[in-house]
């Protein structure tokens, strides 16, 4: 695979972990809009771990996971008491607040960037991206998943037939913020050069697009929205300029039609032939 | 034995006292309906047994243990399961997840992040029981708020019953439902009270309650206003006056 396919697909794989995080919270009905933030801790704790302390990358992206759930862990519960726009203002300021103390945090370069990980090989990326995205898929089979939903769904039904509304939404949180911290990690370690603006705004944007555009109602659809996301602007070059503008119509065309993103369960379902057994 | 009890109990939602003083009680196995005038403060009452809402005065205890200040979740994992006035059911599921949805977990955290289908068969086995008692086998794999009315209450009593209640709390669960449709219901809840679960209802179906219930509680302006057996009930005058008149009228 050439360089440039090669570098194309690991920034796939990376916002697919990425959309991934922000799917998992979505699933209870929370939009966050600070992904980036626990990528940035992952990707700073994960780097510090392989650099300083000399882990191996499978060992740090595990402590980086755990520590960034602990945090959404922490960051879910005032996020408990917030909905719709002020749930997602609020995580966004909590994503900003990690890129201003990553500025600050002069032990790992603050604005001057932090270096000197070993690259990682794109197979290791997509190991851990399709590692998690079979996890999530045979979640979407279980009974907390389906608690998941039921919160999703109708918060005060969910609470009245006896589920545990506030366990469900503070561990998607601590779930989907490990799931982007091991996307920080692995970015920080293909790229072996991060500084605090790789993880900001925008960023949480992206993962969230990825997912609204691909299908916000199961799994495979983070991975349909972070390939599209990544390969379009690239297909779109031979527009130069206009590639951005177009890239937005396309966005909106689809949205307008299909507000569930591209993929749904029916179409799911016709794509594996699940439908044809039912 | 009495599986509920309300001492006391009084509601206050800023100028409005929608229960004052409520005291009753659902002794093991029996069938007990409140009745009362619209906004007398009946569905309150359920949302203040369920945690819903939090009691301004008095106490709810389930079968001795005071839950007035537990959480919902956990009153509804203690033995109550309720339906609702304006049926909530989840948006995104069909009927068959309906049913496993609101069951207690067996084997705890663990055993709830694996697939359903690998290793829960009590629960699904649970769950096709209360498809088959409820008649809703041909709607299993349908999304249940796109099913006729009438099979949503179903939908939701089922529900309900999968979370293996001692005391199931109906509100006005055959409203609009045609007369057919009441008598099955009717003689569902026939079997399942034969069954050892006790019932509290709320109904506005005169005919209904007085054939379903064993005891009943009359409930106007929040305030009990007259209680006993059918017969009693629709005896008392004060109940005539405030209620029963205008609908016999
Ligand atoms: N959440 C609330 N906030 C403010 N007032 C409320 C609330 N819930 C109920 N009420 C008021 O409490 C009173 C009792 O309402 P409730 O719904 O319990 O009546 P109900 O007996 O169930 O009536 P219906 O037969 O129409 O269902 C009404 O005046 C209602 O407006
Ligand atoms: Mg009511």
């Amino acid at each position: 695979m050439s360089t440039y396919y090669a570098g194309l697909f690991a920034d796939i794989g990376i916002l697919f972990l990425g959309a991934m995080s922000v799917y998992i919270i979505l699933a209870t009905g929370q939009l966050s809009l600070g992904n980036a933030g626990f990528m940035g801790i992952g990707a700073y704790l994960a780097s510090y771990l392989t650099v300083e302390w000399h882990w191996p990358l499978t060992a740090a992206l595990i402590v980086a996971a755990l520590a960034a759930a602990l945090i959404g862990v922490i960051v879910g519960f005032p996020a408990l008491r917030l909905k719709g726009i002020y749930l997602a203002i609020a995580t966004l300021g909590f994503g900003e607040m990690v890129r201003s103390f990553l500025l600050n945090f002069d032990r790992m370069g603050g604005s001057g960037g932090f270096h000197g990980m070993k690259h990682v090989s794109l197979e290791t990326i997509w190991l851990w991206a399709g590692g998690i995205f079979v996890l999530i898929v045979l979640l979407e089979r279980s009974r907390l998943w389906l608690e998941m939903r039921a919160v999703h769904d109708d918060e005060i039904a969910a609470n009245l037939v006896g589920l545990n509304t506030t366990a469900t939404k503070v561990g998607a949180f601590g779930f989907g913020a490990a799931v982007a911290a091991v996307s920080g990690g692995l970015f920080a370690h293909h790229y072996v050069y991060i500084e605090p603006a790789n993880f900001g705004f925008e960023r949480s944007i992206d993962f969230v697009l990825a997912v609204i555009l691909g299908g916000s109602t199961v799994g495979p659809g983070a991975l349909i929205g972070a390939g599209l996301l990544v390969l379009l602007p690239e297909w779109l070059r031979v527009l130069a300029d206009w590639r951005l503008a177009a890239f937005g119509v396309l966005l909106v065309l689809v949205l307008l039609t299909r507000r569930q993103g591209i993929l749904d369960k029916p179409l799911l379902n016709r794509l594996t032939f699940r439908g044809m057994r039912a | 034995m009495t599986v509920l009890a309300l001492n006391g109990v009084g509601k206050r939602f800023g100028g409005i006292q929608a229960l004052t003083d409520v005291s009753l009680a659902v002794p093991e196995g029996r069938i007990v309906g409140v009745i009362g005038p619209n906004g007398a403060g009946k569905t309150t009452l359920f949302n203040v047994i369920t945690g819903a809402y939090r009691a301004s005065t008095g106490d709810v205890l389930l079968a001795g243990s005071d839950i007035t200040q537990w959480p919902s979740h956990r009153i509804m994992r203690s033995g109550i399961a309720r339906t609702f006035q304006n049926i909530r059911l989840f948006a995104s599921m069909t009927v068959w997840e309906h049913l496993l949805v609101a069951q207690p977990r067996t084997g705890g955290l663990w055993r709830s992040v694996l697939p359903i289908g690998w290793t829960d068969a009590e629960a699904r086995k649970r769950a096709e029981d209360a498809l088959v008692f409820f008649g809703l086998e041909r709607y299993r794999n349908v999304i249940a708020r796109t099913l006729p009315y009438g099979i949503q209450r179903k939908v939701e009593m089922a529900r309900a019953l999968t979370a293996q209640p001692k005391l199931l709390l109906l509100d006005e669960p055959v409203a609009g439902m045609n007369a057919e449709e009441a008598d099955d219901l009717r003689a569902l809840f026939h079997r399942l009270n034969e069954r050892g679960l006790s019932i509290l209802l709320i109904e506005h179906d005169m005919p209904f309650v007085m054939s379903l219930c064993h005891h009943l509680y009359v409930l106007n302006f929040g305030v009990l206003i007259g209680e006993g057996t059918p017969e009693v009930v629709r005896n008392d005058p004060v109940v005539l006056d405030a209620y029963l008149g205008t609908e016999a009228a």
